[in-house]
């Protein structure tokens, strides 16, 4: 099984750009194949006996962080998670010493998330092993786009093609932006909805159609992406109230209506119901693969490690 | 209260003038109950008319469009010593005026459905002038958090302004800019830097030196315009210059309309019609804001509206009770009232040659409607009948004691003006009129 590693020549996973589509569909292929692994009684393999993964969280997560804890201990990996709470970090350490003391204990793989854009990137030149982004800034978060495609994936069969709605914060958000150049690699359609004061300057580059109403964004897609907005940019700066901002670009039942019948919701979480999300919405069974999503993280983490640990002799 | 449903009635003999489609001939109108069902040269004198049409001859007088002022202030709720929504629509149809836009600035603000729906109702209810309302820029008119932009305008705002405030931090526009862009509104500008403008109380230059006064130059205008436009063409938002009153200002928005951006601007009859020199002797009625300019730069006004730069004329109307203005200068209140004045000092750019009165007509009816996307300045069949019946040479003096308003700060107290309301129609129903252009009754 050494093969992953050949079709996917990188040492890092620091962003969904410069991925071929090949190298994402394989990807996704061995995901496939740890999702069916983790709903077995016995969810324990041994490919990365040996090797060491240290979580490096700059910034709070619960799902990301168990999410690569639980992918690097089913594949027999020691797992160590590092919070930036309890680390060196905070007594002055910079960036980069960290780096420099965490290569000295020989590690595997460092998933690190970050609050600056490009943290990751930085970190990475530092060190001798694999780097994952855990999420950098307002930059990249590569495994929440691939676990986006690998559910998407499973349920319509394919990417390409597929007509996406990104509703949001787009502005703030590095979901977005790997999910943009995750799904047009793939060849998907992508839109952006959002109002103009949560969009970056310069997104219709991205390769993207821009939409400022709901009613025009959402008319026939496949998949509806929504996105968290922070409560703090609902009170003025950005968007005057989260009832404006519900009322205009929360998703209900009534804009969903202009989606494909059979198109599916999505939500990278953690949820502000009644904020983007109706709570109705958000738990419907037929429509709603919020729950799928988390599942697919799991198995999406299990094949980047697998990728990036196994190889290395 | 339902209001009564007009009948038929025919506007006969009267010289039409309809600025949007350019016609000034004789005609007249055909209106059945709130609409006018015909207009045009087939209805100058006809012989006979249908059984049960009431007949008014227009005496050869001037109809059009009843006028459209998007800028004045109600003070309901909040301020009902200075004004009321009913006494300044009685003073609204006495000037010609069938509908307006008031600005936010009320107590409570109108930054909220509620406040809004609340002036709507009153208006609708007195039946006399329609009266449309921007909603607040920002939260309070405060000038820092963007306000419930996309709800107010659901309800009815018809763009959205800080009223006497500038939005004066950078990105606060730059947001507000682009926040109303996502919905296609406009956002309304004081523009005035208020760091220059600060503590001033007058146009500064030799007169301020000479009374002693504060004064905030020109250039708060031209400053802030300057910056608003840069943002503009960041954001791509729609965005409208009110009362401008500078040459420097007027040029900046000439450059910014060369380059195509979505830039539009008004003035009011005190910018074109006065310079400073109407403070004479520390008049407070005179005290305005942006202050009455120098004289170049009220040439600069007339040129701006003889070129069609300048988009519509305003009344700007702004009633302070008279502890506000019976103070020393630099104590008393900014603004003067200008609905019931507003057509006879417009008509001064007509009577000076410097515009046809198909144009000055043009600066308050169609001109401003078109700006704020008002159903409203033109004739239209199956529009409503909203009408004004003028005399264009009819002279009169500006007597502030006889206005209806109830405060009476006019600037133009005690000016010989021509141009006399003879009858003014809202819905179809006749809300105003004098028999011999004395009789100003108010009811």
């Amino acid at each position: 099984m050494i093969m992953e590693t050949e079709i996917f020549p990188h040492r890092h996973l620091l962003g969904i750009q410069g991925l071929s589509p090949v190298e994402i569909e394989s990807l996704l292929d061995l995901a496939d194949s740890y999702v069916a692994l983790n709903r077995e009684a016995d969810k324990k393999r041994g490919v990365l006996r040996g090797r060491t993964v240290i979580n490096l969280f700059f910034e709070n997560s619960t799902r990301t962080r168990t999410s690569f804890e639980l992918a690097g201990k089913r594949l027999g990996a020691d797992v160590i998670n590092m919070q930036v709470a309890t680390s060196s970090v905070n007594k002055g350490e910079t960036l980069i010493d960290t780096a420099v003391t965490l290569n000295a204990m020989h590690l595997d793989v460092l998933v690190v998330r970050h609050p600056d854009s490009g943290a990751v990137k930085l970190l990475a030149e530092k060190v001798n092993c694999a780097v994952i982004n855990g999420g950098d800034g307002t930059h990249e978060h590569p495994t929440q786009a691939l676990l986006d495609a690998l559910t998407i994936r499973r349920r319509k069969g394919r990417l390409s093609g597929l007509r996406v709605a990104i509703c949001g914060d787009i502005l703030h958000s590095r979901v977005a932006r790997s999910n943009i150049h995750l799904l047009n690699i793939m060849g998907a359609e992508v839109r952006v909805v959002a109002p103009r004061t949560l969009l970056p300057t310069g997104i219709e580059a991205l390769g993207v159609d821009v939409h400022h109403d709901m009613r025009t964004g959402l008319r026939d897609v496949d998949i509806v992406m929504m996105l968290r907005v922070q409560n703090e940019r609902m009170s003025g700066n950005f968007v005057p109230s989260t009832r404006e901002y519900f009322h205009f670009f929360g998703l209900d039942y009534n804009k969903l209506a202009l989606a494909k019948p059979d198109a599916l919701i999505m939500h990278p979480g953690p949820m502000n119901r009644g904020f983007e999300i109706d709570s109705d919405v958000a738990d419907d069974v037929e429509r709603s693969v919020i729950r799928e999503q988390v599942e697919m993280g799991v198995a999406v983490r299990m094949a980047v490690l697998d990728v990036l640990a196994r190889g290395k002799s | 209260m339902a209001l009564p449903i007009p009948g038929r009635v025919a506007y006969v003999n009267a010289r039409l003038l309809d600025p949007a489609t350019g016609h000034d001939g004789p005609g007249g109108v055909l209106a059945e109950g709130e609409r006018i069902v015909d207009f045009g040269p087939g209805l100058f004198c006809p012989p006979s008319l249908p059984e049960g049409t009431e007949r008014v001859d227009c005496g050869g007088h001037c109809l059009a469009p009843g006028l459209v002022d998007i800028r004045m202030q109600l003070r309901e709720p909040g301020y009902e010593h200075k004004e009321s929504v009913r006494g300044a629509c009685w003073a609204a149809v006495n000037g010609g005026i069938t509908a307006m836009v008031c600005l936010p600035n009320t107590l409570p603000v109108i930054d909220d459905v509620a406040t809004l729906e609340f002036v709507a109702r009153r208006a609708r209810m007195i039946g006399l002038t329609k009266v449309y309302a921007y909603g607040a820029a920002t939260k309070g008119l405060k000038g820092v958090e963007i306000a419930e932009m996309g709800l107010l305008a659901e309800v009815g705002a018809v763009g959205f302004t800080d009223g006497l405030n500038a939005i004066a931090d950078a990105l606060v526009m730059r947001r507000a800019l682009s926040y109303a862009a996502t919905f296609g509104l406009t956002i309304v500008q004081h523009p005035e830097d208020p760091a220059l403008a600060a503590g001033g109380v007058m146009n500064e230059g030799e007169m301020a030196a000479r009374l002693g006064l504060a004064g905030i130059p020109p250039c708060a205008e031209s400053i802030l315009l300057m910056r608003d436009l840069r943002l503009v063409e960041l954001t791509g938002g729609r965005y409208h210059a009110a009362h401008v009153s500078t040459a420097e200002g007027i040029e900046a928005i000439r450059r910014a309309k060369d380059k195509g951006l979505p830039v539009t601007c008004d003035t009011a009859p005190f910018y074109f019609a006065l310079n400073e020199l109407a403070i004479g002797d520390y008049r407070t009625f005179a005290k305005l804001s942006p202050p009455l300019r120098g004289e170049a730069d009220r040439q600069a006004v007339v040129e701006g509206l003889r070129s069609g730069l300048i988009d519509a004329i305003v009344s700007d109307h702004a009633p302070q009770d008279q502890d506000s203005k019976r103070r020393p200068f630099a104590q008393a209140e900014f603004g003067g009232v200008g609905l019931e004045t507003l057509l006879a000092v417009t008509l001064d750019l007509y009577h000076d040659g410097h515009m046809s009165l198909l144009s000055a007509l043009r600066l308050l009816t169609s001109g401003p409607a078109g700006l704020l996307g008002l159903d409203a300045g033109r004739l239209r069949k199956g529009g409503a009948a909203d009408l004004v019946l003028f005399a264009p040479d009819r002279a009169w003096q500006v007597v502030a004691d006889t206005l209806v308003s109830k405060s009476k700060n006019a600037p133009f107290d005690g000016r010989p003006v021509q141009g006399r309301i003879l009858r003014t129609v809202v819905d179809g129903r006749t809300v105003f009129a004098v028999a011999d252009g004395i009789n100003r009754k108010r009811s």
